[in-house]
């Protein structure tokens, strides 16, 4: 009954700050209500039995990505982003597309006749995930590193003029 | 504990992915197109792992999401690094703007 009500809580979280999100007019408030997000989805990873990815989730996204993200909006930006006129896309045509997909999803969703399995119980996953990563999914990993490398340092050659010059 | 199935965790989902998908059709911000994008990746997770839990496939997709969360910073770092080039280059990160290679 209480797991119930907090998944009830924290996936409400979750999608209200995705709209709040997708909604806002104002960029900064956008950056904080993905932040609302974030920390929901590091909730449902936690429903879900993967206590390493919560962590990680929170670790990566809420302590790199978002900090990454507001840093850039306030350097950019001349903070609030009213204009309301000649989005990309208008709002109406917007809705019309994200209600196709959005319909077509869920049709299929609970059409599909998915394999299921009874969940055993939750247990820690950090010893499994190290085990993979050192033996399956060695050289996968190996790349994520060279690709972490290269993006590091194209990021740092594409911010700093005087390398460029 | 059993009341709470696949498809609660799928329909959270779908919703976090309308969301993003949204984000990014009618922002005209170039960041606030970034921030879409890290929402339909993390509605992409949920689903990974929530098949991962459900469909009995042991650590596969937890990796997966590793993977995913990975690549994402990596996309956010370089994203973010262009955005503020085209800003010192533009003055304005509107992505209508920028059509310097229109033909």
């Amino acid at each position: 009954m209480v797991y119930a009500a907090l998944f009830y809580l924290i996936a409400g979280l979750t999608v209200g700050c995705a709209l709040g999100v997708a909604l806002s007019r104002n960029v900064v408030y956008s950056a904080f209500a993905l932040m609302g997000t974030l920390l929901g989805t590091a909730g449902m990873y936690a429903f879900l039995a993967a206590d390493f990815l919560a962590v990680v989730q929170i670790l990566v996204y809420v302590g790199g990505i978002l900090v990454l993200t507001l840093f850039a909006i306030m350097l950019t930006h001349q903070i609030a982003d009213v204009e309301v006129s000649n989005r990309s896309v208008g709002r109406l045509p917007a809705m019309l597309i994200v209600g196709v997909v959005g319909v077509g999803m869920f049709t299929a969703m609970f059409r599909a006749p998915w394999k299921m399995v009874e969940p055993g119980e939750p247990l820690p996953t950090t010893y499994g995930i190290g085990e993979s990563f050192l033996g399956p999914y060695l050289l996968p990993f190996e790349l994520a590193s060279i690709v972490l490398l290269t993006a590091l340092v194209g990021a740092i050659v594409l911010s700093r003029k005087e390398i460029r010059d | 504990m059993l009341d709470i199935g696949l498809h609660h965790f799928l329909t959270v989902s779908v919703l976090v992915f309308i969301a993003g998908l949204f984000t990014v059709l009618t922002r005209r911000n170039a960041i606030g197109v970034l921030m879409g994008v890290e929402l339909i990746l993390n509605s992409a997770n949920i689903n990974y792992i929530a098949f991962s839990r459900f469909g009995g496939s042991g650590y596969d997709g937890q990796i997966f999401t590793i993977f995913a969360i990975m690549l994402a910073a990596a996309e956010a770092a370089i994203g973010l690094a262009i955005v503020l080039g085209i800003y010192r280059k533009f003055e304005t990160i509107d992505v209508e703007a920028t059509d310097t290679l229109r033909g």
